[in-house]
């Protein structure tokens, strides 16, 4: 390790050894490859997951699995894909393109860093080997309501030490990202002239150790609930099972804007790139974020309408959640300003950004209806609610990332993706995921509820429909990584611009970016930066 | 300042941040207790008023509400629990006394706990109990059947629009008393 300090001032110089290379690293790119394909691996094992549900749901009746099962499926799909899949993609894109955005060498704490990524193989491995323990995987939901949560096997215990160590390497990875936009920026590069994929992580950070902690408590009150004979939750000691809906809600709201604010960001770089406009209302979109930031910590009791609140709570969250739509509002209004009149493209990138503009709203609406208190109670725990949070994460969240990963993939590898195959996978993609979920909006009106292994044969023809988009879209994602291997291989050379519209530092840097990129702050030309000029 | 300090700065000032959060969960569970009562006026525990302080409330003969009992049992005790009558009427102000009855099917003694509940929940503050075996755990021996009674008094500043309540008990295994006494029965059990 002597030599190899030594040598480190060789610019393009990689440690060789892989255990080096991965293992020890502490380089940002290495780290945010390693989240990338971590983030990868565990869509898909959460996906194979969502198939053994769709499969059983194909029909009424039990066929394939186990009732059970079926609940560990629903449960286990969750957390991996929350835990697993969102929140590691979202900071895989953080630690690849903050220090390239703002002209930073480095993460602020890169040996953080890299514990945060790998305390996450044990934490799944903790999650995931519960599956194969006498009495299973957690069956309750991700969620983890109690009683119920507390009426299984010991595994519960496995699930509450492995949400602790994701919440110790999100909330390290938040830190880092913190101090990596505040301490690290080049000299010019002042906050209002961040790209916003910068700006909404910097506030997604703030979510993050703000609400990951109170998880934290919620969890290890259960754990004493169960293994230390405390009551918190349990009504038998004096104990409120509400109140735990309460805690978990008071983490969950700021956690559903942890999923969606970094998209907002990845969103708002690519428009402008592809319509060859700045972005409209920079600083609008920045308030708007902060703002919904701030809401998101005051509404969380929408989330459980129906357990008997007073009448003036029930109004208060109602309009409160409502209040969200509005700096909502404003974001999807600047993003379609922001094409007009532009001078538009559809390469793969833009077409996720706009499928996500269309398709994210979608769910934006459905929630609205989810907010008003009386049509709640009839779509409380149907499938209706599954639509909805699944427009909002799967063509919101996940589509973000595929437009981000689409974007800035000729940076990181050098090459070219096959624009052909990536247009096959998002037309493939966008129609099979609504055929996957836009029938379960039909059935949750109809009063499907959710979390169930068989339903009543009036349902049957939504569900064949809904299992058919469900293979499909699967089937999509296994092409995804296809397509993604290819242009790791081989392809046309990306230029440093990559592309026509693009602007900001991240594409000042050579393709494939280097190991060590701004080893010496570089010059801020305002005229060069997306943001630069803040007064338009 | 140098950018290791900066950078150290910004730690530590994080972490006070995440130390507060992680407090926040568990202060949430005495202001979530708060926020009922004194916001919400939802009373959270059964506790009772004294008998002096029931006696002081003026009755009001001119209303009546009736009041209905409710017995549940969790499925992890094998007691049988049902309130004697299913309803009273009673006047807000009024002392009055109601039995309920609970058989213990197992054949070795079990200590459970009642859980009180009021509903609808925003009449619980004026629902007072000065009496209830809810207050304390109850022993029953193995097959033992028991009337335990409950006397209550309404406020007579309940709501007008309130004419109608239900107080509902959820009995639950007291499994740390039930190992408890099996424990002391042991004991107690002269060797041979």
């Amino acid at each position: 390790m002597a030599t190899h300090s030594a040598t480190h001032d060789d610019h393009d110089h990689k440690p060789q050894g892989f255990l080096d290379r991965w293992l020890f690293t502490t380089n940002h790119k290495d780290i945010g490859t390693l989240y990338l394909v971590w983030s990868l691996i565990m869509f898909l094992v959460g996906g194979a997951m969502a198939m053994v549900i769709r499969a059983e749901l194909f029909q009424p009746g039990l066929q394939l699995v186990h009732p059970e099962f079926f609940n560990q499926m629903t449960t286990m799909h969750a957390l991996v894909m929350i835990f697993g899949a969102v929140m590691p993609a979202f900071v895989g894109l953080a630690n690849w393109m903050i220090p390239l955005q703002i002209g930073a060498p480095d993460m602020a704490l890169p040996r953080m860093n890299n514990w945060s990524f790998w305390l996450l193989p044990f934490a799944f491995f903790l999650l995931l080997v519960t599956l194969v323990l006498p009495g299973g995987a957690p069956q309750a939901g991700w969620t983890l309501y109690p009683p119920l949560s507390l009426q299984g096997g010991y595994s519960i215990a496995f699930t509450i030490f492995a949400i602790h160590l994701m919440g110790i390497s999100s909330i390290m990875g938040a830190i880092n990202i913190i101090a990596t936009i505040l301490n690290m920026r080049a000299p010019g590069m002042d906050l209002l002239k961040m790209p916003l994929f910068t700006w909404t992580w910097l506030i997604t950070a703030f979510l993050l150790i703000a609400v990951m902690p109170v998880l934290a408590g919620a969890v290890t009150m259960l754990l004493t609930d169960k293994f230390f004979g405390t009551s918190f939750f349990n009504a038998a000691g004096g104990g409120d099972p509400v109140l735990f809906q309460h805690v978990f809600w008071f983490f969950g709201h700021p956690e559903v804007y942890i999923m969606i604010l970094p998209a907002f960001g990845i969103i708002s770089e690519i428009i402008p790139t592809f319509s060859r406009k700045p972005l409209f209302g920079y600083q609008a979109m920045v308030y708007a974020t902060a703002s919904i930031a701030f809401l998101s910590f005051i509404v969380w009791a929408h989330h459980m309408f129906t357990v008997g609140m007073p009448v003036g709570a029930q109004l208060y969250f109602m309009y409160a959640t409502m209040l969200i739509a509005v700096p909502t509002g404003v974001k999807v209004f600047n993003w379609v300003a922001t094409m007009w009149r532009g001078s538009l493209t559809f390469e793969t990138p833009m077409l996720f950004a706009l499928g996500f503009v269309i398709m994210f709203t979608i769910g934006g609406f459905s929630g609205l209806m989810l907010a008003i208190v009386p049509a709640d109670y009839q779509y409380h725990d149907t499938y209706f609610v599954v639509a909805h949070f699944h427009y909002v994460l799967v063509t919101g969240a996940i589509f973000g990332i595929m437009a981000g990963v689409y974007y800035w993939l000729p940076k990181w590898t050098g090459f070219m993706y096959d624009e052909k195959l990536g247009k096959i996978h998002f037309w493939w993609s966008t129609i099979s995921v609504n055929v996957l979920f836009f029938p379960q909006h039909f059935l949750g009106l109809a009063g499907m509820p959710r979390r169930i292994p068989d339903y009543n044969v009036a349902f049957a023809e939504f569900n064949m429909i809904s299992s058919i988009g469900g293979f499909a879209f699967g089937l999509a994602q296994v092409f995804f990584v296809y397509v993604l291997w290819k242009a790791s291989r081989a392809g046309v050379k990306a230029t440093d611009q990559v592309w026509e519209g693009a602007k900001g530092l991240e594409w000042t840097v050579p393709s494939p970016a280097p190991h060590h990129t701004f080893q010496r702050p570089p010059v801020i030309d305002d005229s060069k930066l997306a943001h630069g000029d803040v007064t338009h | 300042m140098s950018r290791e300090a900066a950078n150290l700065l910004v730690v530590r000032r994080l972490l006070v941040v995440v130390a507060a959060a992680f407090f926040l969960g568990f202060a949430l569970v005495p202001l979530y207790e708060i926020a009922c009562e004194k916001v919400f006026g939802i009373k959270l525990d059964g506790a009772g008023v004294t008998a002096s302080e029931a006696r002081a409330m003026t009755v009001d003969p001119s209303r009546t509400i009736r009041v209905r009992f409710d017995a549940t049992v969790n499925s992890a005790l094998d007691w049988e629990f049902a309130p004697k009558h299913r309803v009273v009427e009673v006047h807000p102000g009024q002392l009055t006394q109601a039995w309920f009855t609970a058989t213990n099917r197992a054949s070795h003694p079990v200590v459970g706990n009642a859980v009180p509940s009021v509903a609808p929940n925003t009449a619980s503050i004026y629902f007072n109990k000065t009496e209830c075996f809810c207050f304390t755990e109850q022993l029953l021996a193995g097959g033992e059947t028991r009337d335990m009674p409950v006397v209550f008094v309404i406020d007579p500043a309940i709501p007008r629009e309130v004419r109608e309540l239900t107080l509902g008990y959820a009995f639950f295994l007291n499994d740390t008393a039930t190992r408890r006494v099996v424990a002391a029965d042991v004991a107690a059990t002269p060797r041979s």
